[in-house]
């Protein structure tokens, strides 16, 4: 079809495509901002809001997307609107307007904002708790990035992916297909406690996926990219030496190299078509971060958002395995005694890092569990006074000015274990295991306790050596069970980020990014099982 | 906010192409309003209402393509548009893969609209979820749920002399009923083009049923059971074979649908004989848009005809390179089943798992088309014809290839929605035999 940027579905609501050139003109000046939220506060107060906050965003996406020599699709799209969130009659109204300029605009906002709130008012028992916050006046934060690949030609972009895609066919891939993706948020967030935040956020994920096949048997296998989706902008795709992992494969950290891992990938996923495939038991299984985030995602940071153990999210996403009483209890065992998980927004390089969260929250770093203990869990000013708490942990979010903030998932990690470890003395130790690199399929309950998660590649290892590659690897385990077999953890050499670009939830559905970083942590007797199948 | 009308949408058409001065130019146009309500613990929690409308405008100059989008319709804003699709066609790279726009077509009818849905207010929302509300308050049962509904349009132009319009109605409804200990679990979705048919009150008493009934699950082992698989569980599989369809990735050895030797499996015979998976816009039960996005007409079009793949889906460029005809990707899917009730097929079932949603469902291996997942708000153990008790869920890995390979017994088709990709669907309950349960979970 032609219209190109309808394709993402991802792309926020009001998206409109335009020419790259205008992705570098500046957005309304900062004391523009400040008067247009004040129209929009005041005129909330008029009404009779006890709280309003108003977000003015600017989005501008950039996708390049390549298959083999062509590019497929260029899509540059910029979104520009208001959205103001009110508390009247203690109840949450909220209204969002495209391209509002004048205060009128946001008058209008803001009192649509009230009359929602109190009409819902009507339908409400309890009233919303909302923690104070104190107000930080005029503020801003930046993404430190060095090189803004906005600023980067179009064609370099381009050319980078395509000279990728022919590095990939020259050493064995059938078909490669890739992409580029590019996210600026410039959002301004103004409340009535007194906030007004200027903020610059920067993302960017290289990808691929390169797949060969054999025609004599019909199979084929791919592999996909070791990049983790950044924090950053073009300066990721300049990698230093010192951002490379050597090992079995080349993994990376705060720089990517495409082209050396394009070209792994294409052997790679030749090796994948005669590879072994795997005997279903139980292994001990050595996980790089690049497959870890992933399964921290899954298992620790959803679980552990207060929205869903309160049932908030009952009807889509699901609820939560870490009820209120396993915290309260102080002795519940997440994970075994080397287990550390901690959320922090203010993580470098992170996909949610910022410096103030979309209720005017400074962000923090704090833990979640604790030498393997439960103490504590991610929520927003509504939520704290719930787990007695009097100020929130900064964890709001919204997709775009047009959709409303809620809780989402802060940056959680996976601590570096606090005696000295490499990858290589780690594996040393075990007799029968499967090293993992890189994340695959994964699926788990609406609860998260059951679990299962593939990878890119797959290698035994056996009486401490790795002996070659595995095929058909998947492994289906509890998310107790599997924090509570972890028997070792490396230490902070090899602490990596992995994350998720478009991690998805609520209803209407909105997109949020997040990075989940670890070192190399092995975990003992885990279910794995042999995913091929005779059709 | 009213959509355009077919004359309206034809207008503002016939204007845009008026500014173009490129070789080729082509229009879609898309214009709608959503509405939703959402609540959990009984109370809503947020309601919201957006209202969509944009122009995209593709120009070539030679192979040479560019697309622009923009959200505003005055003269000014619509030049503007052309122009700049015109300047992002000049600065492209050539794309060998542009065919060129089609010419006029001819379209089937089909009725999406309805004036029902199209005026649905936030009243009759409230209204809606109200009756849900009081239903599981009364009964000392925890709900939440969400509707959603939308009404627009969306028409095509080009300066070949292509018009197509079509417009439609849907609304989604889904709850989740959950008992206030969390032991027991209860899931409904219905979906209608006409707001009328949505009875939010015997929808809910669905799920309550579901919750209650599903408490004090007890544990089965994993294994390889018969299943019935209500409609809502059975779409998420099914749709994955509909994602599957596209003859290119099938013609370049990387899909299930690929075969040794470089060849596809088209003409093969896939599955048991009694499956036949068809698209029809026309369908009163679950109409569609009678074109695709690139303009083509959708037929009736047998994708699965008695086990045998029938059709593959074909972008124009790969036709035209492969000498086939260009089937568009179907834009509904439709699979026949039997007369059989629910209630019949699970009479006639002496040892098997009645399966009511699935939940999670990701690609395990795409060259078997396996998929994992696990079951969610209400799975039953039946015994001698008879629900004996509810079970705690399973992880299942299976192929709906190899699912379909086993396939007992087919009841009545519904319209379901999916709950992975939230589309409407007629599927109908199906037994199948061997169904793969690889894990227990503990989650409700």
């Amino acid at each position: 079809m032609g219209a190109g940027s309808l394709l993402l579905p991802s792309l926020p609501a009001f998206s409109r495509t335009v020419a790259p050139e205008a992705l570098l003109e500046p957005g309304l000046d900062v004391s523009v901002k400040k008067r247009l939220a004040d129209a929009a506060l005041n005129a909330a107060k008029s009404k009779g809001a006890t709280y309003a906050d108003v977000r003015i965003g600017r989005y501008l996406n950039q996708f390049v997307i390549t298959r083999e020599d062509k590019v497929e699709n260029l899509i540059n799209t910029e979104s520009f609107g208001v959205g103001v969130r009110v508390i009247a009659d203690g109840c949450w109204g909220f209204a969002a307007i495209v391209d509002a300029r004048s205060e009128t605009d946001m008058a209008k906002a803001a009192e649509k904002a009230v009359s929602i709130a109190k009409a819902n008012a009507t339908l409400m028992k309890t009233p919303v708790q909302l923690a104070p916050q104190k107000g930080f006046g005029e503020v801003s934060w930046k993404a430190p990035i060095k090189t803004n690949a906005f600023e980067v030609p179009i064609k370099e972009k381009a050319d980078l992916l395509l000279t990728a895609n022919s590095a990939a066919l020259k050493n064995g891939a059938n078909f490669v297909n890739s992409q580029l993706f590019l996210v600026n948020e410039q959002k301004y967030f103004a409340s009535t406690d007194g906030t007004y935040a200027d903020q610059d956020i920067h993302r960017i994920w290289p990808t691929f996926t390169v797949t060969a096949i054999d025609p004599k048997t019909g199979k084929f296998e791919t592999r996909q990219a070791l990049s983790a989706p950044m924090g950053m902008s073009y300066d990721y795709l300049q990698a230093n030496p010192t951002d490379k992992i050597t090992g079995i494969t080349t993994r990376y950290n705060m720089g990517y190299d495409i082209l050396e891992d394009i070209t792994a990938a294409a052997k790679q996923a030749k090796q994948k078509l005669s590879a072994k495939s795997v005997e279903a038991g139980k292994y001990d299984l050595v996980l790089d971060p690049s497959h870890t985030w992933l399964t921290i995602h899954e298992s620790v940071g959803h679980p552990l958002e207060l929205d869903r153990v309160l049932g908030y999210e009952a009807n889509f996403a699901g609820t939560s395995f870490a009820t209120l009483d396993k915290w309260e209890s102080k002795n519940f065992q997440y994970g075994s005694k080397l287990v550390n998980f901690f959320a922090d927004k203010t993580q470098p390089n992170s996909l949610g890092a910022v410096g103030w969260d979309d209720e005017g929250v400074e962000t923090q770093r704090w833990d979640l569990v604790k030498d393997g203990i439960l103490v504590n869990y991610q929520a927003i000013r509504d939520q704290v006074h719930i787990i007695g708490e009097t100020h929130s942990q900064g964890c709001c979010y919204a997709d775009s000015w047009s959709s409303v903030q809620f809780q989402r998932m802060a940056n959680v990690s996976l601590a570096a274990g606090k005696t000295p470890l490499s990858v290589a003395e780690m594996i040393k130790d075990v007799e029968k295991g499967v090293y993992i690199i890189g994340d695959g399929s994964f699926s788990i309950d609406q609860q998260r306790y059951n679990f299962q998660f593939g990878g890119q590649l797959f290698y035994e290892i056996k009486n401490g050596q790795i002996v070659g590659m595995l095929k058909d690897v998947a492994y289906q385990s509890n998310t107790r069970e599997f924090w509570n077999s972890c028997v070792a953890v490396c230490d902070q050499r090899d602490f990596r980020l992995g994350g998720a670009f478009f991690d998805g939830k609520g209803q209407p559905m909105q997109s949020n990014a997040v990075s989940h970083g670890s070192t190399t942590a092995r975990f003992k007797g885990v279910n794995v099982i042999n995913t091929a199948r005779k059709i | 906010m009213t959509i355009l009308t077919e004359a309206e949408a034809k207008a503002l058409l016939t204007k845009v192409l008026s500014y173009s001065k490129a070789d080729e130019c082509e229009v879609n146009l898309l214009s709608e309003e959503r509405g939703n309500l959402r609540y959990a613990r009984n109370e809503v929690s947020t309601s919201g209402s957006v209202t969509n409308r944009n122009l995209a405008v593709q120009s070539a100059f030679g192979k040479r393509v560019g697309v622009a989008t923009i959200d505003e319709f005055d003269d000014a804003s619509l030049e503007k548009v052309v122009r700049r699709s015109e300047e992002l066609a000049r600065l492209a790279p050539e794309n060998p893969e542009y065919v060129g726009v089609l010419g006029p077509q001819q379209y089937l009818k089909a009725n999406g609209f309805f004036d029902s849905t199209a005026s649905i207010s936030s009243a009759d929302r409230a209204a809606a979820a109200g009756k849900s509300l009081t239903l599981t308050r009364d009964a000392n049962l925890v709900g939440a749920g969400f509707l959603e509904d939308s009404y627009g349009m969306r028409a095509m132009m080009n300066s070949k002399g292509l018009f197509a319009y079509y417009p439609s109605t849907n609304v989604n409804f889904s709850l989740t009923v959950r008992t206030p200990d969390g032991r027991g679990s209860g899931y409904v979705t219905r979906g209608y083009s006409d707001f009328t048919k949505l009875d939010t009150s015997s929808a809910t008493r669905i799920a309550m049923q579901k919750a209650q009934a599903s408490a004090d699950a007890r544990a089965l082992e994993p294994g390889k059971y018969t299943v019935i698989l209500e409609p809502t569980a059975g779409a998420v599989l099914i749709e994955n074979i509909y994602a599957d369809l596209d003859a290119r990735s099938a013609d370049e050895g990387r899909s299930y649908f690929s075969k040794a030797g470089g060849k596809s499996r088209l003409g093969d015979k896939i599955v048991d004989d009694r499956v036949t998976i068809y698209s029809d816009p026309t369908n009163p039960e679950l109409p569609a848009s009678p074109w695709s996005g690139d303009g083509r007409p959708q037929e009736k079009t047998m994708w699965i005809e008695k086990g045998v793949v029938k059709n593959l889906a074909y972008s124009r460029y790969w036709a035209q390179k492969t000498g086939r005809k260009a089937t568009p990707y179907p834009g509904n899917l439709i699979m026949l089943g039997g007369n059989s009730s629910l209630e019949d097929m699970i009479r006639t079932t002496p040892r098997g798992i009645l399966v009511t949603k699935l939940w999670y469902i990701r690609p395990v291996d795409p060259q078997t088309m396996l998929y994992t997942g696990l079951t969610r708000d209400g799975t039953f153990y039946i015994e001698n014809g008879r629900i004996k008790f509810p079970i705690k869920n399973f992880r299942f890995n299976e192929s709906p290839i190899i699912m379909l390979n086993n396939l007992d017994a087919l009841g009545k088709p519904e319209r379901t929605v999916s709950t992975e990709s939230f589309s409407n669907h007629l599927i109908p309950p199906m037994k199948i035999r061997e169904f793969t349960f690889t894990s227990l979970s503990d989650a409700v």
